[in-house]
């Protein structure tokens, strides 16, 4: 990040500016959001990393059901911890924002999606999506045979080549025919 | 059959005896780290259709038979799905490079980044795509990659670096930009590319005049575009709504923002051309003695009808700046015209070109956003299966409080809880009664309703006209003032109550889904308003403009103007008032004594017709109104306040879905089709066929108000003959029709040719998905016959089976080099064709 946590150096915002779908606006009201969530010690490390759970800790994502998934998805963390550094911050919300082309987005959001990160959704990534998507309480999950049978729908629909999971290639032919995919994939500081 | 395939799969039979050599352990670790694609109890799927079934089962009747005896839904289940498969399946099955995808797979993101990149600098590499077939490495196990892995890598990122230099500085940016790899990565990357050659030199001296001049219209639209975002009117306001409501009700504010900036827009062109010119320079009028009663501001009548704010104050002369305006004599100003210093001012031709100009921009400017819209928003397929799209697309991430989300899961429930009983029931959505006799009660009652309402209308006008007449005598009283507020008044009301009536009429109503029935109440809200408003029209321009004198007018203009400022205010007085009464007490009521425990819903649909009525209202007003849209643009103003005011307190948001591009595509739609064209096609009829009033405004003296652009046009010719060809432009383009014929004619031809086009798109898809679906079965095959082969080695139950060979030098990536090859070509091939 470069230097003190209240500034952010002009070099770096151009790059910033450069490599991600922000404006200069937006990147330098992320630098202010992300400082404010640095501990005191961590805030003369060079590359500080804040830990998941403060991250989850913004009002943007305190609710998100697939708050940890993204945090997951965006963390460059060698010990997979969920925690994000200033840059992964950043891509989280390139990725998330007005300007990202629908091939970003659906690259993201396929990996949000792939829970057990093997590179495709089958039955048990899909599962867990709709039981994020319907939410926590009982009373609004599905039965075990709709499960059932909305997941083989969804393959039938999606799987092109028959082979039980949705690949990357599928996920995003699935996406270029819903046009609010793009709307609705956005998060705004 | 049987034979080829295991003439085929020799090579990896061998090989894979090697690696199973004292590998039962690691098999069982290997299963229990969950890399397998599912657990066949929860998924009892048809993957199979029959047709497929039967020809594997003739190609894999001896494999079958043998997984037969082990499970017993082995035809049921996935076949790619067992947990069975031996270690080299797995490695097989996890190393595919249509799942290789996440962190660990840069290579791949570059690889595909480099396919990209050539692509852009249109140079076809056959090569490029063969030559990802070599050595994938193992991911997902957390092994480190082999050496060669890491060379690959390197060669891969050089050749990528090398083929982002050979590309333009603005192609550059965006490929780095749309790489989904991570930022330290993508630095990393830019490093490489900028590090050969400096790059601001770069940019500067290579570059050819032309692309210098790109790249300077770059600059400037990205300095404006930057203006106008840091400008960002109400964001704060609108993230607010839009993490309560979700994107609809968050779309109607978008669309009350929009208009907003189309008004600015014509306030600022009327200002700057018409209203300061007029302003600086006054006319001479006999003060008139109106008494100052607030009245004035309502009614537009009094000291405001002899203002800037109506066209009755504008004059038709020519103002030079070194004199005073004549007002009495028709042409130019005192002074001689010969004075290359003077600058003069035309105000006739200055008020007709602005509002032509006005309404040309904003036509331009609607049509694209329409066609941007549309864009986004067109599906080239028709798919009844929408369960997919629904799980995977109907998340709104920008819902960030807890009851918007608790709310937002009970409606996404809901949503798969009716898609799911429609494909097993096929039910259509309920109304009371159902059949086509309520079908058409509902249609009579409402065609019926707006009838009688405009007829009422167009009566009451006439009557209020009489009346009018009878006290025409200057007498100026506030009751005989306060009348010319009964017709707005009743027009609003109409405008409240019908859509009531509306809803009613079609809640007994059966539709085959939510979204018809969203779009017949649409269709006739429009026709209601649309019909008041034809009514109107006909009755200002059609009665009042052709015969002035008969309805007691001295300048029908102001006082078509004021009919229509009063509309406005009217219309906003009422809004307000359904807005404090409707939403407010009818919530407290419903939560008081109907016991609800829903607060009432937004009605996205009904409140963008207002909106779209008001505008058009402004629209028609603009050739009378010079300053209507400084009126338009406080009412948005304060509307946009009280709305978000009003939506925060008393309502929640609707459990049914809204498809948010379809309905702006269609909001913007009908703002440009019967709003817009309706009111630019009053303005040019009245423009060219009706006879501006003697005795005000700039075109008093004139049989046509264009007649001000052609005198102008024949005084260009007498005085500068140079220019002689811009009439002769004119009236070739614009008086013969056909030339816009010939126009017309070659738009239907490219129409058409499109809609060939998206049709044979159509046909190619269908078979590209045959495709893929046969390549699916194939890799599906090849699996199975690897793990059938592997078992019949580890579990030989004939005394035929073969000796184990012994152990050959080949390595294991090697083995899985056929099956690869394949996918990638499989992968590659469609690449390359979708």
């Amino acid at each position: 990040m470069g230097t003190t946590a209240s500034q952010l150096r002009k070099d770096l915002l151009s790059e910033y500016q450069e490599l991600t779908f922000l404006t200069k606006q937006e990147i330098i009201l992320a630098h202010k959001r992300f400082s404010e969530l640095l501990s005191k010690e961590d805030r003369n490390v060079p590359t500080p990393r804040v830990p998941m759970e403060k991250v989850l800790s913004l009002p943007e994502l305190k609710s998100n059901p697939f708050r940890k998934r993204i945090c997951h998805v965006f963390s460059t963390s060698d010990m997979k911890d969920g925690s994000l550094t200033f840059e992964d911050f950043l891509d989280l919300l390139s990725a998330f924002s007005d300007s990202a082309t629908l091939e970003i987005k659906s690259h993201y959001a396929f990996r949000i999606f792939d829970f057990d990160d093997d590179g495709t959704l089958d039955g048990g990534d899909l599962e867990k999506l709709v039981n994020c998507l319907t939410g926590e309480t009982d009373d609004t999950r599905l039965t075990t045979e709709e499960m059932r049978q909305l997941i083989s729908n969804i393959l039938e629909e999606s799987d092109i080549d028959k082979d039980g999971t949705v690949n990357l290639s599928e996920f995003q032919h699935v996406i270029s025919r819903s046009p609010d995919f793009v709307s609705s994939f956005k998060i705004v500081l | 059959m049987a034979y080829s395939v295991d003439f085929n799969l020799r090579p990896i039979m061998e090989l894979e005896l090697e690696s199973l050599r004292g590998d039962d352990t690691a098999q069982d670790s290997m299963t229990g780290a969950g890399l397998e694609s599912g657990s066949p109890e929860t998924l009892e799927m048809e993957v199979l259709t029959t047709e497929g079934r039967d020809r594997l089962a003739s190609q894999m009747s001896d494999v079958r038979e043998r997984a037969d005896e082990r499970s017993e839904e082995s035809i049921q289940t996935n076949l790619l799905a067992r947990k069975s498969w031996s270690t080299a399946t797995l490695r097989v099955l996890s190393s595919m490079p249509s799942r290789s995808i996440g962190q660990q797979s840069r290579l791949e993101i570059i690889s595909q980044c480099n396919i990209r990149s050539t692509q852009l600098r249109r140079y076809h590499r056959q090569t490029q795509d063969v030559s990802l077939s070599s050595r994938p490495s193992i991911r997902g196990y957390g092994i480190e990659a082999d050496s060669e892995d890491v060379c690959e890598e390197e060669t891969k990122r050089q050749e990528l670096v090398n083929n982002l230099q050979s590309l333009s500085a603005g192609d550059r940016v965006r490929m780095l930009r749309a790489t989904p790899l991570s930022l330290a990565e993508k630095t990393k990357l830019r490093k490489l590319v900028f590090s050969d050659k400096v790059g601001q030199s770069l940019l500067s001296s290579q570059v050819p005049c032309c692309s210098l001049l790109k790249r300077a219209l770059y600059h400037i639209w990205f300095g404006c575009l930057f203006i106008l975002s840091s400008l960002q009117l109400w964001q704060v306001a609108l993230k607010r709504l839009g993490g309560r409501f979700g994107t609809g009700v968050l779309s109607y504010f978008l669309f009350i923002r929009t208009l907003l900036l189309f008004n600015v827009f014509l306030f600022l062109i009327n200002g700057l051309f018409l209203v300061l010119p007029q302003a600086i320079h006054p006319p001479l009028h006999t003060p008139s003695s109106h008494r100052v009663t607030g009245l004035e501001l309502f009614t537009g009548t009094g000291y405001l009808s002899n203002s800037l704010m109506f066209y009755g104050y504008y004059t038709n002369s020519t103002i030079n700046t070194s004199c005073r305006p004549d007002k009495a004599t028709a042409g130019t100003g005192c002074g001689t015209t010969s004075d290359p210093h003077m600058m003069a001012y035309n105000i006739p031709l200055a008020y007709c070109f602005t509002i032509g100009i006005t309404f040309f921009i904003t036509g331009i400017v609607l049509v694209y956003s329409m066609s941007k819209s549309f864009e986004r928003s067109f599906r080239v397929f028709k798919s009844q299966g929408n369960m997919a799209i629904k799980v995977f697309c109907s998340w709104d991430f920008k819902v960030s409080k807890k009851m918007s989300v608790r709310l937002q899961s009970e409606n996404i429930t809901t949503q798969l809880k009716e898609l799911l009983s429609e494909v097993k029931g096929g039910e259509e959505e309920k109304g009371r009664l159902s059949g086509m006799a309520v079908h058409l009660l509902a249609w009579s009652i409402s065609l019926g309703s707006t009838f009688f309402c405009a007829l009422g209308i167009h009566c009451f006008a006439k009557y209020m006209h009489l009346r009018r007449l009878e006290h025409a005598e200057g007498e100026v009283s506030v009751v005989h003032e306060a009348r010319l507020l009964a017709l707005p008044g009743v027009v609003s009301c109409g405008n409240l109550l019908l859509p009531g009536l509306f809803n009613l009429v079609s809640w007994m109503e059966n539709f085959n889904s939510p979204i018809v029935r969203l779009y017949v109440s649409i269709f006739r809200n429009l026709l209601l308003k649309v019909s008041i408003l034809g009514v109107l029209c006909y009755h200002w321009l059609g009665k009042i403009a052709a015969e002035p004198e008969q309805h007691g007018l001295q300048c029908w203009e102001s006082f078509v103007g004021q009919e229509l400022y009063r509309f406005l205010l009217v219309d906003f007085i009422f809004t307000v008032l359904y807005t404090v009464f409707g939403e407010f007490i009818w919530k407290r009521f419903s939560q008081g004594v109907l016991r609800r425990r829903r607060k009432p819903v937004f009605d996205i649909a009904r409140n963008v017709l207002e909106l779209i009525y008001g505008q058009t209202l402004t629209w028609l007003g603009l050739l009378f109104t010079p300053l209507l849209p400084a009126v338009q643009i406080l009412k948005l103003l304060l509307l946009f306040h009280m709305k978000k005011s009003s939506l925060l307190v008393n309502c929640q948001a609707s459990r049914k879905p809204w498809r948010a591009s379809q309905m702006s595509t269609l909001f913007i739609s009908l703002l440009c089709f019967p709003s817009f064209l309706g009111a630019t096609v009053s303005v040019t009829y009245t423009i060219w066929t009706i006879k501006p009033s003697s005795g005000c405004g700039p075109f008093r003296n004139l049989p046509f108000m264009f007649h001000s652009g052609k005198q102008w046009a024949q005084e260009l010719k007498s005085t500068n003959p140079k220019l002689a060809w811009l009439n002769w432009v004119h009236s070739c383009l614009v008086e013969n029709p056909l030339f816009l014929f010939l126009l017309a004619g070659v738009f239907l031809m490219v129409i058409y040719i499109h809609t060939q086009v998206l049709e044979g798109q159509r046909k190619i898809i269908s078979l590209l998905q045959e495709q893929i679906e046969n390549e699916g079965k194939d890799k599906k095959f090849l699996i199975t016959s690897l793990q059938a082969i592997h078992e019949k080695r580890q579990y030989p139950l004939s005394p035929s089976s073969r000796p184990q060979p012994q152990g050959s030098e080949v390595s294991d990536p090697d083995c899985a080099v056929f099956i690869s090859v394949r996918n990638r070509k499989m992968f590659s091939n469609r690449k390359r064709k979708c």
